[in-house]
């Protein structure tokens, strides 16, 4: 009987692909473990120098770093942090839009921007919108290394000493739990003042061995973190929207089976009857 | 509150170490041994490998190792951003011997794999280790 053949076949390409896409939760949810964890143990050492350069912003110290100026914007740089896969919902695409507003409001005021990319989705996206790609890294896979973040980080980095670009700003997906991820855009240089409240009288650190290596070494460092700890993030929630998108792909590929199933069903239940019914009255016309 | 105390949080890039009260705090800055005391006036210093000792709020004393890093100091919160941290119990005697031998080696025939200036950090890493770990000893001993 050749009836619904075609929906047949539906059937069964539908069921691969839910197999495909339950296959990817299950890999998604393995390594998303993985990425919090990793996130987890990296983020007590940026939490607690965000809180030292917190301190320092609030200080009045001997020797101004030029990270700690603030100077008139004439241009502003971003770092993007995005996945090197797609198939992880709207999680770039929200990310992108997220530039994309903050760069027309500079853009309003006569600011010009130039863009890092660490990730493959951003490097292609960026170079869709901006011609100012000063920068990129992809491919770094499941365990990020900070080696790999150096050289694009040390690009914008010497760009801000130069003078090229006038403020620096880092955007990840932030992850706040297995369902939510939250783009968000942190301002890395010059150093955001703290919001805690003010001391009054104006104090100093004592420095060992001087005032310059110190802070040297240690807004690097800062910065170096906060980038790393941005890419971390950025994975655990990659694969947690991703471990979200292939549940809700594999739940309609089910639904989608059971209608065509019904449909199926349906119209061979009605060749059926169309057949009783011409074979009745066949044998009545006898 | 009978002794007074300072929050000290010791961090390293892969772990937080410790975090709470401790009444002080020595520890192997870049000119030398420091001491701090809680009411510190505001410090910053970098750490060489060495060691960490601390006294906690309930008196006990705690020992750590540190193979460098920043301390920054406030007068009611101390925190120590480290490269690498390990808790004085932790460390591995044979590991720490084996690496000052070979250290010592390299330091003696200049081997095209490790140039005179990394066997000399790695010397001072590993004698570091060893204090430490004599130091944890001698604790437990008494």
């Amino acid at each position: 009987m050749a009836v619904g053949k075609e929906i047949k076949t539906q059937i069964g390409s539908i069921n691969n692909t839910q197999k495909i896409t339950s296959a990817m939760e299950m890999v998604a949810a393995s390594k998303m473990r993985k990425a919090q964890d990793q996130m987890a143990s990296s983020r007590p050492y940026a939490d607690a120098i965000r809180e030292v350069i917190g301190h320092i912003a609030q200080g009045d110290l001997e020797y101004q770093h030029p990270w700690m100026v603030e100077r008139e914007v004439k241009r502003v740089g971003y770092i993007v942090i995005s996945t090197d896969r797609g198939l992880c919902g709207g999680l770039n695409s929200n990310e992108f839009r997220m530039v994309l507003r903050d760069v027309q409001e500079w853009k309003e005021k006569g600011v010009d921007v130039s863009f890092a990319a660490i990730g493959s989705k951003a490097t292609s996206f960026l170079k869709r919108v901006s011609s100012n790609i000063e920068s990129q890294t992809s491919g770094l896979g499941d365990k990020p290394a900070l080696n790999d973040l150096i050289g694009t980080v040390s690009v914008m980095l010497n760009a801000f000493d130069s003078g090229e670009i006038d403020r620096l700003y880092l955007v990840y997906n932030k992850f706040v739990n297995t369902m939510t991820q939250q783009p968000v855009l942190n301002q890395l240089l010059p150093l955001p003042k703290s919001e805690t409240a003010k001391r009054s009288h104006a104090w100093d650190y004592l420095y060992e061995p001087d005032a310059k290596t110190l802070l040297d070494t240690l807004l690097r460092r800062f910065i170096e973190s906060q980038v790393y700890q941005g890419s971390v993030e950025n994975l655990a929630s990659e694969q947690a929207a991703r471990m979200v998108a292939m549940k809700a792909a594999t739940d309609n590929a089910g639904e989608l089976i059971d209608e065509l199933q019904l449909i199926y069903n349906k119209a061979r239940q009605a060749a059926i009857t169309q057949e009783i019914s011409e074979i009745v009255s066949g044998a009545g016309a006898v | 509150m009978a002794v007074s105390t300072v929050h000290l949080d010791v961090v390293s890039a892969e772990d937080k170490l410790f975090s709470g009260d401790v009444r002080s705090i020595t520890v192997t800055a870049a000119e030398g041994e420091m001491g701090i005391l809680p009411k510190h006036t505001p410090l910053l210093t970098a750490l060489k490998p060495g060691m960490i000792r601390l006294v906690t709020d309930s008196g006990d004393e705690e020992l750590f190792y540190v193979a460098g890093g920043i301390m920054e100091v406030q007068p009611d919160v101390v925190t120590i951003l480290s490269d690498t941290a390990v808790r004085g119990g932790d460390l591995d005697e044979q590991a720490i011997e084996l690496s000052i031998k070979e250290a010592r080696e390299a330091i003696a025939h200049s081997s095209p794999d490790m140039s005179y200036a990394e066997a000399a950090a790695e010397l001072s890493r590993a004698i570091a280790q060893l204090r430490v770990l004599q130091q944890v000893r001698k604790k437990r001993g008494k």
